[in-house]
């Protein structure tokens, strides 16, 4: 080939300019084909472009383990809420809200078998040391432990978006001081810090949801904060300040919603996280009163019941915890590939 | 024979929507020191075709079909070990976005002499010392101290000579330059396009310079190949593509080139958008964004032939210097033929084409 | 940025944080319902007179600031008093028990990464084979299973069923070979769910690093695949983890406490335990200290070697 052409540069060329395309392009012949070819394609169009939602819900679908963690949760919501009757009794009269009772006992009833009986036709799940049916304190027991995890979850929300959503979008003080609450309470480990809170407020069901709930919106609060920070800069943001609109109603209607996604996502996957810490709350004596049929507490002192060879009494509350907070890693985990097909999104842990 | 002989390239894309044909059919040849240029848009499958070269097509993409010879030799058919050894050591490229493709973790010399220590039997210390001057070579001043600078540390048009050092390191016979230039400043851009060009002189390294761009081409290649759709569509020595588009789609990419002091009101666009490839159109694929379609382009595909003779012609057998277009318009197929001027400014010489 | 300079910064940040620290768990004492004497007399009945000369001597009796000062200066030489209950000096107290915990968490850390590291990197090399997905669910089971009933499970098997291990920890020092052995059920229990978070993060990562155009780069220089996974994306990937050690520090701990009660393992987990089972106020503020400022030390580490890791951090900020 021709070197030469190279090195001649375009000015040498002359200007070279097309005349005749556009105005071909704008008179836009008239041609059948073309007319039928792009009717077929606005056709085409009308098929909805499938949104981001639709598309991470089909992947979801497919994703069958995950199939398979969501029907868990709700197989085991549905036996915690069948598993006896519920009732709101007053003085004059009692209000039956749900019938049913799959649970062949009353949970607290004593020796409705022999002490520590192992599984048996009558007691697939044996008896505790008072003689209580272990099938029916492990049917009964996930309200316990299914309603602190939603119940500290949700309370942790109320509490983490708002302040979150304050440090990011504001920035300056107000975000220091926040990040600063933060990571002050980063420094005490999950269990150790809920120890400590029940260390001053005492046992009792609202008490755990209350440091469950005090130790979990920080990690809310972060990653909103992150999100926030990112959805700030974006065009829309600005225009609607630009606008005049003011900035309780930028935070509500244009920045939160649109940054809030991941922070459910990841609360989602923390009621496993809840529950497991509730559990052992439960199993160092510090939960609810011991004789709760809280899947956590009938673990407590479960050492010595192993140690004397009582393994049913250890074996079905746990793997009842192990089932629900797998089903909910299965589930997250179907969420994650379903919304980040590649893996693409960032660990958004660095700071 | 050519260094680089591609023969009816067909490379798919499995995705979740559907079979995607990005390279679908390609034919080109690369004589040695030669300059060709691949130019079409985004998705036109010309990235695709250079990783193709490497043997870099991953999951969920795969060969299906075609030839490449690289001196003579099918790449594709070539054992890990002997495409490793042909990578960075015969063929070479140069990467779009230098940010993001050199290693954020090591230093700019330990990547640069870490191609050369796989590829030359050398010691640590000459790996360095080669290292050194390649970086001066390529204007990184300070280079024995820059050496163990990171990435980070360099500008956008710095790192883009980094990369360039890291692929000329071995010598290569054949560089691709995958839009060299796109994220960069434009007046980086013309520094850069400077040093690829008096290196490859330097080199005697033919190119493949993959761009979106015409105007850069024609001022550093050979010849043209234009991609539209996984597809050639024309072929050309740069004079004859510049004076003389054949393909519309060629005349409408030129078209939109924006020119200074050009006495429009607005300037001109191919309407449309780039054809989906799981289901590409009937007939000439651009022909639903071709002013100049009539009915028998939506139904028979039109092949490359000669634009003079209107003979059937692929790319290798037909002469390197044939011009090359695939358009009904040349096999007399069309009714109204194309219908539009190539004016040359100073010259004012029209040059018509089948009124 | 030098690196020096960075560490510096980054040291005078974490001084807030400290204080703060130390000023909740200082806080603790006054946020029990009652009297901060009854706390620090572990609610006996005492004469008024004693009770007056153990405010004065415990500084109850000066404004709450004050009191702070104090209990920072005294912290400072770890010097927390003694414990009403068992009347032992509360720092000798951690003295011990520290170093069971340092063990045992250092144990489970190192064979978090031993089993996490490899799996993760398989995990994603292998991506949706059935070596990924074995490893996938292996992790999730991993991180569901309630440690505490892990650990009983395995005290159960191997302890009560089969005596291959004592089921509680011999009287022998710690570094005895006695001890060791015992510490192998409880290291295993403890490690589980590291390593499985472990894997999974660095299996996240390696996908995405996989994914980047400078994995394109180094192919593309003709390196063997093996250099470009362990070399290049490796490192990448790794910086992820450390990113969560702090995390993984804080699980541990959480851990620790749990499992040291399953395996009567006399370490801080339980001293924290049986502490607060007592109302013994001084040693929970004591052990909650330790156990928060090494958090901040061990992030303070971690960001170090985050910088060290990846040069671009060092120029952040």
């Amino acid at each position: 080939m021709t070197r030469e052409t190279r090195d001649r540069s375009t000015t040498d060329r002359g200007r070279i300019r097309i005349e005749g395309f556009d105005e071909a392009v704008a008179a836009d012949r008239d041609d059948d084909a073309v007319d039928r070819w792009a009717d077929g394609r606005t056709n085409d169009a009308e098929t909805p472009s499938r949104g981001r939602f639709e598309d991470a819900w089909r992947r979801f679908r497919s994703n069958r383990t995950a199939v398979l963690g969501l029907a868990i949760i709700a197989a085991l919501s549905v036996v915690a809420i069948f598993a006896r009757p519920i009732a709101f009794s007053t003085a004059e009269y009692t209000i039956t809200i749900q019938p049913f009772s799959l649970a062949p006992y009353d949970p607290a009833e004593m020796y409705v078998g022999p002490p520590n009986a192992g599984p048996s036709a009558a007691h697939p799940f044996g008896t505790d040391w008072a003689g209580r049916d272990l099938f029916s304190r492990v049917l009964v027991g996930g309200r316990f432990s299914l309603s602190i995890g939603v119940v500290a979850v949700a309370l942790a929300l109320v509490v983490g978006i708002p302040l979150g959503a304050i440090a990011g979008y504001f920035g300056g003080w107000i975000d220091e001081l926040v990040m600063r609450v933060v990571d002050i309470l980063y420094a005490f480990p999950f269990l150790v810090l809920a120890i400590a809170v029940v260390a001053v407020v005492g046992r009792g069901y609202w008490n755990i949801v209350a440091a469950l709930a005090l130790t979990g919106w920080i990690g809310y609060a972060r990653l909103l904060r992150g999100e926030i920070l990112s959805v700030k800069e974006r065009e829309y943001v600005t225009a609607a300040r630009v606008l005049g609109t003011p900035d309780r109603t930028i935070i509500a209607r244009h920045v939160v919603p649109n940054a809030v996604a991941p922070v459910v996502v990841q609360a989602t996957l923390n009621v496993g996280t809840v529950v497991l810490t509730a559990a052992a709350l439960g199993f160092l004596g510090l939960g609810l009163e011991p004789s709760t049929a809280e899947w956590g507490s009938m673990l407590a002192n479960s050492r010595d019941s192993i140690a004397a060879g009582h393994w049913h009494r250890t074996a079905f509350p746990g793997l009842a915890i192990f089932l629900f907070v797998m089903a909910i890693n299965l589930v997250g985990d179907g969420i994650n590939d379903a919304l980040d097909p590649q893996g693409e999104t960032a660990e958004r842990r660095r700071r | 024979m050519a260094l680089l002989e591609v023969e009816d390239l067909v490379v798919q894309f499995y995705t979740e929507d559907g079979v995607v044909r990005a390279v679908d059919g390609i034919s080109y040849e690369i004589e040695r020191g030669e300059h060709l240029a691949l130019v079409g848009e985004s998705g036109a499958g010309k990235t695709v075709t250079s990783l193709a070269l490497l043997g870099l097509i991953e999951d969920p993409g795969e060969i299906v079909g075609g030839e490449i010879r690289f001196r003579g030799r099918n790449i594709l058919e070539c054992s890990d070990s002997e495409l490793r050894s042909l990578r960075g050591n015969e063929i070479a490229m140069v990467f779009q976005d230098p940010e993001t493709a050199l290693n954020p973790v090591y230093s700019v010399g330990e990547q640069i002499a870490e191609a050369i220590r796989a590829h030359r039997d050398v010691t640590d210390e000459q790996a360095r010392r080669r290292t050194v001057e390649l970086l001066e070579r390529v204007g990184v001043s300070d280079a024995e101290h820059r050496y163990a600078d990171y990435p980070h540390e360099f500008s956008g048009g710095q790192q883009q000579r980094i990369v360039i050092a890291m692929a000329l390191s071995c010598e290569p016979d054949l560089l691709i330059c995958d839009e060299p230039t796109t994220a960069l400043d434009v007046t980086v851009e013309a520094q850069i396009l400077e040093l690829l060009e008096e290196l490859v002189e330097e080199f005697e390294t033919a190119i493949q310079f993959v761009s979106h761009d015409l105007g850069v081409v024609a001022e550093r290649c050979d010849r043209v190949l234009v991609v539209y759709a996984g597809q050639v569509v024309e072929r050309a020595s740069v004079d004859d593509l510049y004076y003389d588009p054949k393909h519309p789609y060629t005349v409408g990419l030129m078209a939109s080139i924006p020119r200074l002091g050009a006495d429009r009101d607005r300037l001109p666009t191919i309407p449309g958008a780039a054809p989906d490839l799981i289901d590409p159109p009937t007939g000439c694929r651009f022909h639903p964004r071709c002013p100049y379609a009539e009915s028998c382009c939506a139904t028979r595909e039109p092949s490359l032939v000669d634009a003079e003779t209107g003979t059937t012609a692929t790319p290798l057998e037909a002469a390197p210097t044939a011009h090359l277009a695939a358009c009904h318009e040349y096999t007399g197929a069309l009714e109204d033929g194309l219908d539009y001027d190539v004016v040359v400014s100073g010259e004012d010489e029209g040059r018509g084409e089948s009124e | 940025m030098t690196l020096a300079t960075y560490v510096r910064k980054r040291v005078l940040v974490s001084i807030p944080v400290l204080l703060g620290v130390t000023a909740l768990t200082f806080s603790l004492l006054h946020l029990t319902p009652g009297d901060p004497v009854d706390a620090v007399l572990g609610f006996q009945e005492v004469d008024p007179d004693v009770r007056e000369s153990l405010k004065a001597e415990y500084n109850l009796d000066r404004p709450v600031w004050e009191q702070y000062l104090f209990w920072l200066r005294d912290a400072l030489v770890l010097e927390f008093g003694r414990s009403p209950i068992t009347g032992r000096d509360v720092g000798a107290t951690i003295a011990d028990r520290l170093p069971y915990t340092l063990v045992l968490g250092g144990a489970a850390w190192l064979c978090s990464l031993l089993i996490g590291i490899p799996a993760g990197v398989v995990a994603a090399v292998k991506r949706g084979e059935p070596a990924d997905e074995v490893s996938r669910i292996a992790a999730l089971a991993g991180i569901a299973t309630p440690n505490f009933w892990l650990g009983l499970v395995l005290l159960f098997v191997f302890s009560v069923r089969l005596g291959w291990f004592r089921v509680i920890p011999p009287d022998a020092p710690l570094l005895s070979p006695a001890t060791l052995r015992f510490l192998i059920l409880p290291t295993i229990t403890l490690g589980t769910a590291s390593a499985a978070l472990v894997a999974r993060l660095l299996r996240s990562s390696m996908l995405r690093e996989l994914n980047a155009s400078y994995v394109r780069t180094a192919r593309a220089k003709g390196l063997p695949e093996r250099t470009v996974i362990c070399k290049h994306v490796l490192r990448n990937s790794l910086i992820a983890v450390v990113t969560v050690a702090g995390l993984q520090l804080t699980l541990l701990v959480d851990g620790a406490v749990v499992v040291e009660q399953v395996f009567s393992w006399p370490g801080m987990g339980r001293l924290l335990v049986g502490a607060i089972g007592q109302r013994d106020l001084p040693t929970v503020q004591a052990t909650v200290l330790v156990v928060a400022v090494s958090v901040v030390l061990a992030n303070l580490l971690v960001d170090i070697a985050y910088a060290v890791l990846d040069p671009r951090i060092r120029d952040e900020r």
